[in-house]
């Protein structure tokens, strides 16, 4: 039981992970879009145009990269110098703006084309501004909370279900396991004592995060903060239920790797709502999420730490992470039972 | 230079350390070439670690040591070409067959594609491999897979042979056949370092020494040492040397 | 050479003989190249608007009846107040919220309009940063219609987007490239560093090292099966793109080629270095997601570089999938040749030879 804990490197890792994860999603990445450069083709200067660049240069969103030459306009998306380029034609009477956007990223063109199509109305129309904008939330438009929960839900996967499994399937190789089983040790006992360092650091690793996303990115501190504490400590169980499954059903570490990476790491990421928001998937795959507990702890997770609503708002989901926690629990007593006979 | 051609295996204070703990403590030796020479102690004692020193598998402390005519310190890829491991625990690969196992090692010593097939016939036949001989290695019983890795040990016939206790877990029968192989490969013109416990097998040692916390604590042919500790069996020559061992699994 | 071809027969035998790795190789690039583009899908549709309408004018609800036309919004909400509305984004009925302020119709025809207010759920950045954006144009466009309509003259444009590369601006073309470079560096991240761990924890790796085999080419029966496998991944990829969505790369495959075989290196040689450097897999395997989810999210894989704050882009310089993937979507939707990502290339070059050279100096024989 020890045998994690001497092993200091991978400790380290273990908290690293989080505080990095946290760290990056916090401050580093952004799924909005930011500094679109544009560069504008304008062979001859008015007022209305210098006005148009003008804006664009004070945009926060754009950063303006000077004027090119017609001919430059493929090579230098080509070259990714540009995300968009702005053409002004003066050889009709109506002024005529062509915005040739590089849709190979194509959030980034929506959101830029949207953001152009915004400033050039409000040139034309003479006003300031006819819209403001505000962000709910997270006004600095901070990704990092609505990470969180996501991270959550990955870290105690891989730690819980992924690693526990690993090392369970590491006794069998080598054979302890059997010398353990023939013991007068309980069968179940030794598993619960092969899950105690891995439910022990996922409470660490836990801590860790809600210390860095209340003290650090700065999430709201409330009364809810209990109600996230509990809401992991069942997911939690439900992931390390999840590793002892696995871990009945194979025999070797890189299957047991690879398997909970392919069955659970990847839905998790994919399914979960993490990062793709799960109302645009498929019918079919909504459906498939429905299955994957990450989807209703982040769901969960977001709702109690961004929302912050009260537990009543996520009985639901609580229920149904019980109910899921239950039924893996059985699944695995009764696999493992079946493996000792 | 201290460096004796005659030797087969020269070591002078070898010592090795992890953090505090002195697993090989100033030993000194020296095997003659053609010499069966045999490694006991109890378990802990130090012999896999001071033989993986000999092999080039870890790096001496302190001390001097020549295997083969080469320095440990600096020539432990030299001393590989001329020297044959066969490791305590069954170190060949589980996925691949007898045969397969064989040739890969035969090309990993760099012998020729003909003189591996006569030499992999050669062995397979002295070793008794029938049918086993296309079977996967993983699916064979353990008096094979050790069997399998003594004649891996010996393919590319090396100066030297080094034997991790290689008849452990192994039956009478086999254990029987082992020693025969030993002594086959000796009259061949190898030397063999072998290690072991089991104080029978010690008897058909030409030379033995007995390690006890690291340190040598006798070395002698077991017809002297015998008559220097006044007993009949070299099962209670090393009791009493053993006495006073304090470390032990 | 000799003992190279050897080794490598060896590691070809074995893999031929998992149960699981073959299979391996084969369903997961197909699972991830079916499923996942079916799930990342980031376009920003049905976005639901909670309206306050404290004016109660004909522009108001002309502004609302509009916005109805548009593909992308959807009324989900007439609230009474704004406190109404905030309790629908947080039960998440509502994405966006529209404020139109009281007596907006008499200000606007005294020319002293306040502005509308257009409030964005910020906990999904994308649906609520696209969404107020689609809400604001459709509301600047009614408010330009109204004064035209009034007989303010106004500069008439034109404006025509051509979204180059991609017009449908289908998400799915944006992340088929960066699929197949998950796949690298899953396949030739990942395996390399089981297989080499696996040497260790099962001692096979011990006959070796009292071998005379050197360091170079041990290493190098390690790294090749995966450029080989990380070559047919690709492949296998771009086929199911081929065939599943119509997505064939407009540039050469030749440079999507020499990309992969560098990357390979790059991920191969990784995987090998970390599995030096540990004991046992579950070691290995801390390490490797550790440094999988860097090179995931620091790439400019699922979210743009250019968003990040500068010191942040300072590190993407370190993380080698970056210049892959500018290759991979260069390539396939832009058509970029060599000549264009040539800086792209030398970086990955190098980072391939350094990779390499790490995998080889930390394997030791001797410990």
């Amino acid at each position: 039981m020890l045998h994690i804990l001497r092993d200091s490197r991978t400790m380290v890792i273990v908290l690293l992970i989080p505080v990095i994860l946290m760290f990056l999603f916090g401050f580093a990445i952004s799924t909005e879009v930011n500094n679109v450069n544009v560069v504008a083709v304008a062979p001859v200067q008015n007022d209305y145009i210098r006005g148009v660049l003008s804006r664009i240069s004070e945009n926060q969103y754009m950063t303006f990269k000077g004027c090119i030459a017609p001919k430059d306009i493929d090579a230098t998306l080509r070259q990714s110098r540009a995300d968009a380029v702005m053409v002004f034609n003066h050889d009709r009477p109506v002024p005529k703006i062509e915005l040739i956007m590089d849709a190979s990223n194509t959030t980034v063109a929506q959101s830029a084309a949207a953001c152009l199509r915004g400033i050039i109305a409000s040139e034309g129309g003479g006003m300031t501004e006819f819209v403001t904008m505000r962000m709910l939330y997270n006004p600095q438009m901070k990704s990092s909370y609505n990470f969180v929960p996501g991270i959550m839900g990955m870290l105690f996967i891989l730690i819980c279900a992924m690693m526990t499994s690993v090392s369970i399937v590491r006794e069998k190789e080598t054979g302890t396991m059997e010398v353990l089983l023939v013991s007068p040790v309980r069968p179940m006992h030794v598993i619960i004592t092969k899950l105690v360092p891995y439910f022990v650091l996922s409470c660490v690793v836990l801590a860790a995060i809600l210390l860095i996303a209340y003290g650090l990115l700065g999430l709201p501190l409330s009364a809810t903060v209990l109600n996230v504490v509990w809401v992991s400590l069942l997911y939690i169980l439900l992931s390390l239920a999840l590793g002892i499954l696995i871990s009945t059903m194979t025999e070797r570490q890189v299957t047991a790797l690879l398997v909970s990476a392919m069955l659970f790491m990847l839905p998790v990421i994919m399914l979960s709502g993490m990062l793709f928001p799960i109302e645009n998937m498929p019918e079919v795959l909504q459906w498939v999420s429905y299955l994957v507990p990450a989807r209703w702890y982040i769901d969960t997770m977001r709702k109690l730490m961004i929302e912050q609503l009260p537990v009543s708002g996520v009985w639901e989901n609580i229920m149904v992470m019980g109910g899921m926690t239950l039924l893996i629990v059985i699944i695995a007593i009764r696999k493992f039972n079946d493996q000792l006979e | 230079m201290d460096r004796n051609d005659r030797l087969a295996i020269s070591v002078k204070g070898l010592t090795k350390r992890f953090g505090a703990f002195t697993a090989v403590d100033h030993i000194t030796f020296d095997v003659a070439g053609g010499e069966i020479f045999g490694f006991l102690g109890a378990n802990g004692a130090g012999k896999t670690t001071a033989m993986r020193m000999l092999c080039g598998l870890s790096f001496p402390t302190e001390g001097k040591g020549w295997v083969a005519g080469f320095d440990i310190m600096k020539q432990s890829e030299q001393i590989k070409k001329h020297i044959g491991y066969m490791s305590q625990r069954f170190s060949l690969y589980d996925d691949l067959t007898v045969v397969e196992n064989m040739r890969l090692f035969a090309g990993i010593y760099g012998m020729k594609t003909s003189d591996a097939k006569l030499r992999i016939d050669e062995l397979l036949s002295q070793l008794h491999f029938g049918q086993e001989r296309h079977a996967i290695v993983g699916s064979l019983p353990l008096g094979w897979k050790q069997k399998l890795s003594f004649s891996v040990a010996t393919i590319h016939r090396p100066e030297i042979l080094f034997l991790d206790e290689p008849t452990g877990g192994v039956d009478p029968i086999t254990r029987r056949q082992f020693w025969e192989l030993i002594y086959s490969s000796v009259n061949e013109g190898m030397t063999v370092f072998v290690t072991t416990h089991y104080m029978d097998e010690a008897e058909y040692c030409n030379r033995l020494s007995v390690m006890v916390d690291g340190q040598i604590k006798a070395l002698n042919t077991p017809k002297e040492l015998k008559l220097q500790y006044g007993v009949d069996t070299m099962d209670e020559v090393f009791r009493r040397i053993a006495r006073g061992a304090t470390r032990s699994e | 050479m000799k003992t190279l071809l050897v080794l490598l027969r060896k590691e070809f035998i074995q893999f031929r003989r998992n149960k699981f790795m073959p299979k391996l190789v084969v369903m997961f690039p197909m699972m991830a190249m079916l499923v996942i583009p079916l799930v990342t899908t980031m376009d920003v549709k049905n976005v639901n608007v909670a309206v306050v309408d404290a004016d109660k004018s004909e522009i108001s609800r002309r502004i609302v009846s509009d916005m109805q036309a548009s593909p992308y919004l959807r009324l989900s909400l007439y609230a009474e107040t704004y406190h109404e509305a905030l309790d629908a984004v947080e039960k998440g009925a509502a994405d966006v919220i529209l404020l139109l302020p009281t007596d907006y119709e008499k200000k606007l025809v005294s020319g002293h309009a306040p502005s509308i207010s257009v409030h964005a759920n910020g906990v999904n950045a994308t649906k609520g940063q696209l969404g107020a954006q689609y809400l604001s144009q459709a509301v600047t466009q009614t408010l330009i219609k109204l004064k035209r309509e009034r007989g303010i003259v106004l500069p008439r444009e034109n404006i025509y987007v051509q979204n180059r590369y991609n017009p449908t601006l289908d998400y799915r073309i944006y992340m088929i490239p960066a699929l197949m470079v998950i796949l690298v560096i899953m396949i030739c991240g990942f395996l390399p560093a089981l297989n080499l761990v696996g040497e260790k924890e099962s001692g096979t790796i011990e006959q070796i090292n009292v071998s005379p085999v050197s360091r170079v080419t041990f290493t190098l029966s390690k790294l090749i099966p995966y450029w080989i496998i990380g070559l047919m991944v690709l492949t296998f990829a771009m086929t199911i793109a081929w065939l599943a969505y119509g997505l064939v790369p407009t540039g050469s495959l030749l440079t999507i080629y020499a990309a992969t075989l560098l990357f390979s290196f790059v991920m191969s040689g990784f995987g090998v270095a970390v599995a030096n450097c540990s004991s046992t897999m579950q070691q290995s395997m801390y390490v490797m997601f550790f440094f999988i989810v860097i090179f995931q999210l620091m790439s400019g894989l699922m979210t743009p570089i250019d968003s990040m704050p500068q010191w942040a882009q300072y590190i993407t310089y370190l993380v080698p999938p970056r210049y892959f993937i500018e290759i991979m979507r260069a390539v396939y939707l832009k058509g970029s040749a060599m000549q264009d990502l040539w800086p792209e290339f030398v970086v990955l070059a190098v980072i391939a030879a350094v990779m390499s050279l790490i995998a080889m100096l930390t394997y030791k024989k001797q410990s």
